[in-house]
């Protein structure tokens, strides 16, 4: 009985002090404007032989998808900072990835780099430190998502939009609007696709924008309760057409390739991939416009290696490199001199890098908040916490 | 050498410290403590903007899971595939055993036990990828081979993971009825032919109730792996969620949820073993 009490009270101080433990790590000094005082890198050391990466699928190729597509060897063995790289599905991923301090960098979409920079887990960075800087195309720099009050956080990378992939051999005739992948009588049924993120709720609001004059949306990331719930109901009413929604790019792919998926949203590359494997596929900009992606690499304000950080950012924002991954991945990309160094000499005209109209109905990704991101005071928005709740509602029911 | 021996010799208390301290410490700090964990994160918050856990005591979590119907929903299908998943392993396991226990020779009854093994040698994931192939609405194996004789894929969803969550855990429940079934006399068997019980009347009122345990046993694996299992949902389940895909789903984003929803699990499994212990089925294992 004795030694039984004994075990029990052990059992229990022990738990307590895990309790406690995990209670008091907490890290919540923040400066007037908001954003958590993190210092900045003032001059650049010797590589640490390492650096570890977040990104999405398509961003760090080093031959072994495609043995021609490779641009990290190169800069392995010229810096010697191994790359090791850990793909994110969506930004809320990546968010939760940045978060445990084990990563140096990451290519953040715009609704994540906000959260990254507000919750103190990316740092500002010095472009003085990144030679290629001054190379960016002028109307990337310092906007909305990747600074604060004029202060960078982090390179563009490349910008996109999100694409409605249809199957061509399977769909007739061509679609050209989102309504084909919302409409309750459609032939394809069970063989649509969505994008498995709260995110995806804009790309419903985008499509009531251009058909529901009425509820007034003006920017698909910036709802208030009426317009959310429209969106959310007409999320509600595609969910019988949905086969799967994708997270996993590969098993998009797969499912593109099989012909369980024929129709519905997607990035560039995967239409490549599928492509590449045969498939008869082809993603369109629907007259609606389209949600898409302006990405940012940023460095963790935990970063292990800042020294490798910074030379695979100045790397990625290299012509070269970043012509790599704007043809690999279907991009436009951010350094004005990528254009020149494209396999493909059309590549930078075909995906509009220097057309300022094409991307007038492109949305790029954007982190929800009560404010209104439209500029409406008289109106409260619904804020992003509330998307991920409505978005996990709508899953599970 | 001889000294530790010697004070370990004299000291009863030294000698169960140095045995015990590294199980208990890793039930207690592993175990223990990454439930309590969990369930101290299900009353905390986040920063709606930031994602940060904010540590402020409240019970939303709890008022948001219990309020939205989904969820409900949710809790409901799950405990639906455990249970159907159970019934199937439970059905397709028992003549199975039975065969190997009582019917087959000694030495097949060796192949047979290896052979029930040899699919837990490889690996979760290739299992079910291939269930997806096999089940490939369309074009998938199973239609291809049964098309002919008007067999249609179920497609991927609720029947999906049922077959695939039945697959991978069969063995789980065949090898402790086979256990409990080669431990019963095969005088009893007898016996009860001899005082005129038909077979059927035999494995009802003899064998059941004496494998009873080993079935318990069988469906405390079946059932509390299929309750937590995502996995095969993500990749056979189509839209379909199941608890384990809510609380993958939230834990990147909203972590006190995600410990809320994987509460759940915890709750219904402490119940199922309670009403097993009441059955008495614990005590015979």
């Amino acid at each position: 009985m004795q030694k039984k009490r004994l075990f029990s009270q052990i059992a229990v101080a022990s738990v307590a002090a895990l309790i406690l433990a995990g209670c008091s790590s907490s890290n919540d000094a923040a400066s007037s404007s908001g954003v958590p005082d993190v210092p900045m890198m003032e001059s650049l050391g010797a590589g640490e032989g390492q650096v570890n990466l977040v990104a999405w699928a398509g961003y760090v190729e080093n031959g072994s998808t495609d043995p021609n597509v490779d641009w990290v060897t190169g800069f392995e063995e010229e810096t010697g900072c191994k790359v090791n790289v850990k793909n994110g599905a969506t930004s809320d991923d990546m968010v939760a990835l940045m978060k445990t301090g084990e990563y140096d960098v990451v290519s953040a979409s715009g609704d994540a780099s906000l959260r990254l920079i507000y919750g103190g887990d990316v740092a500002p960075v010095n472009t003085d430190l990144i030679a290629n800087y001054a190379d960016i195309f002028d109307n990337l720099k310092l906007q909305q998502w990747n600074s604060v009050d004029g202060v960078s956080y982090g390179v563009p990378h490349g910008r996109g939009a999100n694409l409605l992939a249809y199957r061509t051999d399977i769909v007739n005739p061509a679609p050209t609007s989102w309504g084909t992948v919302f409409d309750a009588n459609s032939p394809y049924k069970g063989k649509i696709t969505a994008y498995d993120s709260p995110i995806y709720i804009a790309d419903a609001a985008l499509y009531l924008m251009a058909t529901q004059p009425d509820l007034g949306i003006e920017y698909p990331y910036a709802l208030d309760q009426k317009q959310f719930d429209a969106a959310v109901e007409l999320l509600k009413t595609q969910k019988p057409l949905i086969g799967e929604y994708w997270g996993d790019y590969l098993k998009h792919v797969a499912s593109i390739k099989s012909g369980g998926t024929v129709l519905g949203t997607t990035w560039q590359v995967n239409i490549n991939l599928a492509k590449g494997e045969g498939t008869k596929v082809e993603g369109i900009k629907p007259s609606e416009g389209s949600t898409g992606w302006s990405d940012t690499w940023m460095i963790s304000s935990k970063a292990k290696n800042p020294n490798c950080a910074y030379m695979w950012i100045n790397h990625i924002a290299s012509p070269e490199a970043n012509a790599g991954v704007a043809e690999w991945f279907g991009e436009a990309p951010s350094n004005a001199k990528s254009c020149d160094l494209t396999a493909d000499k059309n590549h930078c005209a075909t995906f509009h890098a220097a057309d300022d109209a094409y991307w007038e109905d492109v949305y790029y990704w954007n982190t929800p908040t009560e404010a209104c991101l439209d500029g409406r005071t008289d109106a409260k928005c619904v804020p992003y916490a509330e998307w991920v709740k409505a978005w996990s509602s709508l899953r599970n029911s | 050498m001889q000294n530790i021996s010697n004070t370990m010799h004299k000291n009863p208390k030294l000698r169960l410290a140095a045995l015990l301290t590294a199980p208990i410490l890793w039930l207690v700090v592993a175990y223990l403590g990454a439930l309590a964990t969990l369930l101290v994160t299900a009353f905390f918050t986040i920063d709606s903007f930031t994602g940060n856990v904010l540590q402020i005591f409240n019970l939303g979590n709890f008022q948001d899971m219990l309020t939205d119907v989904a969820y409900k929903n949710v809790v409901l299908r799950t405990l639906g595939i455990a249970i159907s998943v159970t019934i199937i392993c439970t059905i397709l396991a028992i003549p199975m055993a039975f065969y190997m226990a009582k019917i087959a020779k000694p030495r097949s009854r060796k192949i047979l036990v290896a052979l029930i093994l040899t699919p837990l040698w490889a690996s979760y994931l290739v299992k079910i990828y291939a269930w997806r192939t096999m089940l490939e609405p369309g074009n998938g194996v199973l239609e291809w081979l049964l098309g002919p004789i008007g067999f249609k894929s179920p497609g991927f969803g609720g029947p999906a993971i049922v077959i695939g969550l039945s697959y991978l855990w069969l063995p789980y429940m065949i090898l402790p009825i086979y256990a409990g079934l080669e431990r019963l006399p095969n005088n009893l068997l007898d016996a009860s032919g001899d005082l005129g019980a038909h077979n059927w009347h035999t494995f009802r009122r003899v064998v059941l109730p004496l494998i009873f345990p080993s079935l318990v046993a069988g469906s405390m694996f079946t059932f509390s792996l299929s309750l937590g299992d995502y996995i095969t949902a993500t990749i056979i389940g189509g839209k379909l969620q199941m608890l384990g895909n809510v609380v993958y789903q939230n834990f990147s984003i909203n972590l006190p949820f995600a410990a809320t929803i994987a509460t759940i699990p915890v709750t219904i499994m402490a119940i199922y073993l309670w009403m097993v212990r009441r059955t008495g089925a614990l005590a015979n294992l």
